[in-house]
């Protein structure tokens, strides 16, 4: 499957205490992902795939099991794996360019011009003295992936990272991330409810049954890139995989 | 032009409110009450003779100190408050019974602890305008939101720069709102601190106006200069919500 292992997740287990008892949110996960793999992960909605995003980057603990990134237990989040989320958290009070300086150290002489490199790559040159708030829902994603990218992150972990987005700046946010993945290879971690999303990006795709989730299927994507969704083959993948989420489509 | 447009509804108010005034003092032949035109001629021999200034510059400076005074206490101890939650939990009674009490309540200890000189309207202002500045300062902290807290979190940024560009910055506009409703505070006191010890200022002014002779003309003098003061004050104040490290905030 492949050769080095980048993140492990062995055995974990997560619930919540409720008012009246106990939600059973994670049952028990066990999934590797590899090095500079792209894994999408796919479930009924409310089956806990944020909680689980949560637990793999660090901001929450598992009640057993446990999270190791290169055979390292973690401990917390740290920008060797950077959270992109649906609804983004891009400092509305810094320029598109202070946003992009803040995950380096203050002491990297190349700071500057790392940003302005980063801006450059996602289509953003000309808009670094701009702020947020004078940006539109695309651009603003853009900056969220120039702010991650620029501090050299291994891991990529994108919880609906286009899903805020109409369905047209999503496609075209996905090929923007392909070609910027062609470029420097990431380990990434997708979660998303959208399959179209998950068969024309990623390498394989799990998908999670309803809560307490465990893994009820796994697919991998054999399809070529560039890909086209509308090809035979990824259609079959995505009936199959819409199948698996108790989805039938008449074709 | 717009602007013209859209201030015509609020002059044809006041002169209104001018045109009643003077009909009601002409009909009731009143001989105390005065005309706006007597209050205008009163007023320019206030600025002639230089006493007006006198007044408005000596309350502006008991506001200027006390309000800065305070601005340098509350927005330190509010962040501190609303980061450190044995801070907040520790403090927050004690300000919370302080502040409902009205700053003319503590004008007797004021005057008992610093005499009747500039320090007591300073610290009567100081008073009134510190608490609302500290409980809008830790709403902002406790009110940032989460997302952006995990953001920094994630790029592991040292402690210091999590101050400076995340925790301070997103609590500006709150610190901002704050010191809005701090300085309007302030300048309602420091003409209520005047009318009791001191010989100087607008509230003075007001006071000995009435207690001299009757001059009517200058108690509402007094009280229209210091509506429109107290009205540049907030134009100063919102000019700040207009930075635009601070717009997102009232965008929307």
């Amino acid at each position: 499957m492949f050769i080095n292992t980048k993140i492990h997740v062995q055995n974990v287990r997560k619930g919540f205490a409720k008012d009246d008892g106990y939600l059973d949110v994670i049952a028990d996960l066990d999934f590797k992902v590899g090095d500079s793999e792209f894994v999408a992960i796919v479930g009924p909605s409310g089956c806990g795939k944020t909680t689980l995003m949560n637990i793999i980057a660090g901001f929450l603990a598992p009640d057993s099991g446990s999270v190791q990134v290169d055979g390292v237990p973690r401990d917390g989040p740290n920008r060797k794996g950077i959270m992109i989320t649906q609804q983004g958290s891009v400092f509305p009070w810094l320029t598109v360019r202070e946003n992009l300086l803040f995950g380096l150290d203050e002491g990297n002489p190349e700071r500057e011009q790392l940003a302005a490199e980063y801006a450059e790559l996602v289509g953003l040159k000309g808009f670094e003295n701009n702020y947020p708030h004078e940006l539109s829902g695309g651009m603003l994603k853009r900056v969220e992936i120039a702010r991650a990218l620029v501090v050299k992150p291994e891991i990529l972990y994108m919880d609906e990272p286009f899903s805020a987005l109409d369905a047209l700046m999503s496609l075209r946010m996905q090929n923007e991330l392909l070609r910027i993945l062609a470029k420097e290879r990431h380990t990434v971690l997708l979660i998303t409810h959208d399959v179209e999303e998950a068969v024309h990006l990623a390498d394989r795709i799990l998908v999670l049954s309803p809560r307490p989730t465990r893994i009820q299927a796994a697919f991998d994507v054999v399809l070529p890139r560039p890909r086209r969704v509308s090809s035979p083959e990824a259609q079959e993948l995505r009936v199959a995989i819409l199948k698996e989420l108790g989805v039938t489509e008449s074709v | 032009m717009k602007l013209l447009k859209q201030s015509l509804p609020s002059i044809c108010v006041l002169a209104a409110v001018v045109a009643i005034w003077w009909i009601t003092v002409v009909l009731t032949e009143s001989v105390i009450f005065p005309t706006p035109w007597q209050v205008v001629t009163g007023t320019l021999e206030l600025a002639k003779d230089g006493t007006l200034w006198e007044h408005i510059g000596a309350s502006l400076f008991r506001v200027g100190a006390g309000f800065g005074i305070a601005v340098l206490f509350a927005i330190p101890l509010g962040l501190w408050m609303g980061w450190v939650h044995g801070a907040f939990v520790t403090l927050n009674p004690l300000f919370q019974i302080l502040r409902p009490i009205s700053p003319i309540a503590w004008i007797p200890i004021a005057i008992l602890w610093f005499g009747v000189g500039n320090a007591s309207p300073i610290y009567l202002i100081f008073i009134a305008s510190v608490f609302p500045m500290i409980v809008q300062t830790t709403v902002g902290v406790h009110t940032i939101e989460k997302r952006f807290l995990r953001a920094a979190e994630n790029f592991g940024v040292p402690r210091g720069k999590l101050f400076r560009r995340v925790v301070f910055p997103a609590t500006l506009p709150q610190i901002i709102v704050g010191m809005r409703i701090g300085l309007g505070v302030a300048w309602l006191v420091v003409v209520a601190a005047e009318m009791i010890a001191l010989r100087s200022g607008l509230g003075y002014m007001i006071i000995d106006s009435r207690n001299a002779g009757n001059r009517y003309d200058l108690v509402i003098a007094g009280m229209i200069i210091i509506g429109l003061i107290g009205l540049a004050l907030d134009g100063i104040m919102r000019l700040l919500e207009g930075m635009k490290s601070v717009r997102w905030r009232y965008v929307h």
